[in-house]
């Protein structure tokens, strides 16, 4: 596989889980409103994954053949949706990242890259907003949802390392995400702040290994409910 | 506490130069919220370039028991209508 390629599956594929991982919220939102409001990220973050997935193969063999090693995604995106702040704690943690992500990848020499970055732009400044609102409402809110927001946050906060590392060939062939860290440390730290939340210490736990296919437990899991109906009837359509 | 959220009622205007046109309500627990929820429910497929969100409960209306007192009065007073001019012959646009 080209480097070009597995940049962009490790793009598509941190899109894809995501969307998978909130499309759950269907129907189990505290509101019918906020259903619409995740599935609507969720079906977002899906576009975005189905273009950049369509530019590396198959979109179909890519997301419904594949096993999880063979997934490229972050760690910090296919964490479990938990209660429903710690699914807003990870919408922020990762969309302000993935928004500094594509901004710097629009005018990205590939067609498809610079292409869904410069359409992503608009979308992932939304889900940022969605999740700074809640996460403001939440660690603001009642002495519960404080507690939940600060476990939560407190919880993902070991993933954002991997997320934030220096990487070599991301640095090569798009934006090295290391690059990213301050600008997302400020925003990130002053919403929390906003939020009456603490920001977490960097502990010495820092998993890693999205990026070579070593996944946590979840994401087998969740492939087996994505892919079961593909691989039980191959190609079935609507 | 209230357990449940406040009803919100959402005005859109679909282009400029129209005006807001109400299209439906929601439930939500503050105004951003309200102006997000409305953004997702009602302009999903491009439908607008403004949106006002305003609580069910801070609206005035009309009682509908005092449908006859309030609207009936004006059914005969037929003057209140411009149908005594004389058209000009071919005037279209009028």
């Amino acid at each position: 596989m080209s480097d070009r390629d597995t940049y962009a599956l490790r793009l598509g594929d941190d899109a894809l889980v995501l969307s998978q991982r909130l499309s759950w919220w269907s129907s189990r939102a505290p509101e019918l409103e906020e259903d619409l409001a995740l599935t609507n990220i969720a079906l977002d973050q899906l576009g975005q994954a189905r273009a950049l997935l369509s530019s590396a193969g198959d979109e179909d063999e890519l997301a419904f053949l594949r096993g999880d090693r063979e997934f490229l995604n972050l760690l910090i995106v296919e964490q479990p949706n938990g209660d429903f702040a710690t699914t807003i704690a990870r919408q922020l943690l990762f969309s302000v990242f993935q928004l500094r992500r594509y901004e710097a990848l629009v005018g990205h020499p590939d067609d498809v890259i610079g292409g869904v970055a410069g359409k992503a732009v608009k979308e992932v400044a939304y889900h940022r907003d969605h999740a700074v609102k809640w996460t403001l409402r939440l660690g603001d809110g009642t002495e519960e949802s404080h507690r939940r927001m600060q476990a939560a946050v407190d919880g993902l906060w070991p993933y954002t390392h991997e997320m934030l590392a220096h990487d070599p060939f991301e640095a090569q062939v798009g934006i090295d995400p290391a690059e990213l860290r301050e600008d997302w440390e400020e925003f990130v730290g002053g919403t929390l702040a906003d939020a009456t939340l603490t920001t977490p210490e960097p502990g010495d736990w820092r998993p890693a290994g999205g990026r070579q296919g070593l996944h946590s437990e979840g994401l087998g899991h969740m492939l087996a409910e994505m892919q079961s109906l593909h691989r039980a009837h191959p190609g079935a359509t609507w | 506490m209230k357990k449940d959220w406040p009803l919100w009622e959402v005005f859109v205007r679909a282009r400029r130069g129209l005006s807001h046109q109400h299209v439906g309500s929601l439930h939500a627990a503050d105004s951003p919220m309200a102006l997000g929820n409305a953004r997702d429910l009602y302009t999903r497929r491009q439908e607008g370039v403004s949106i006002w969100v305003v609580r069910a409960a801070d609206i005035v209306a009309s009682s509908p028991q005092e449908k006859d007192a309030f609207f009936d009065p004006a059914a005969d007073k037929i003057y209140r209508h411009p149908t005594f001019y004389e058209v000009p012959e071919g005037v279209e646009h009028l």
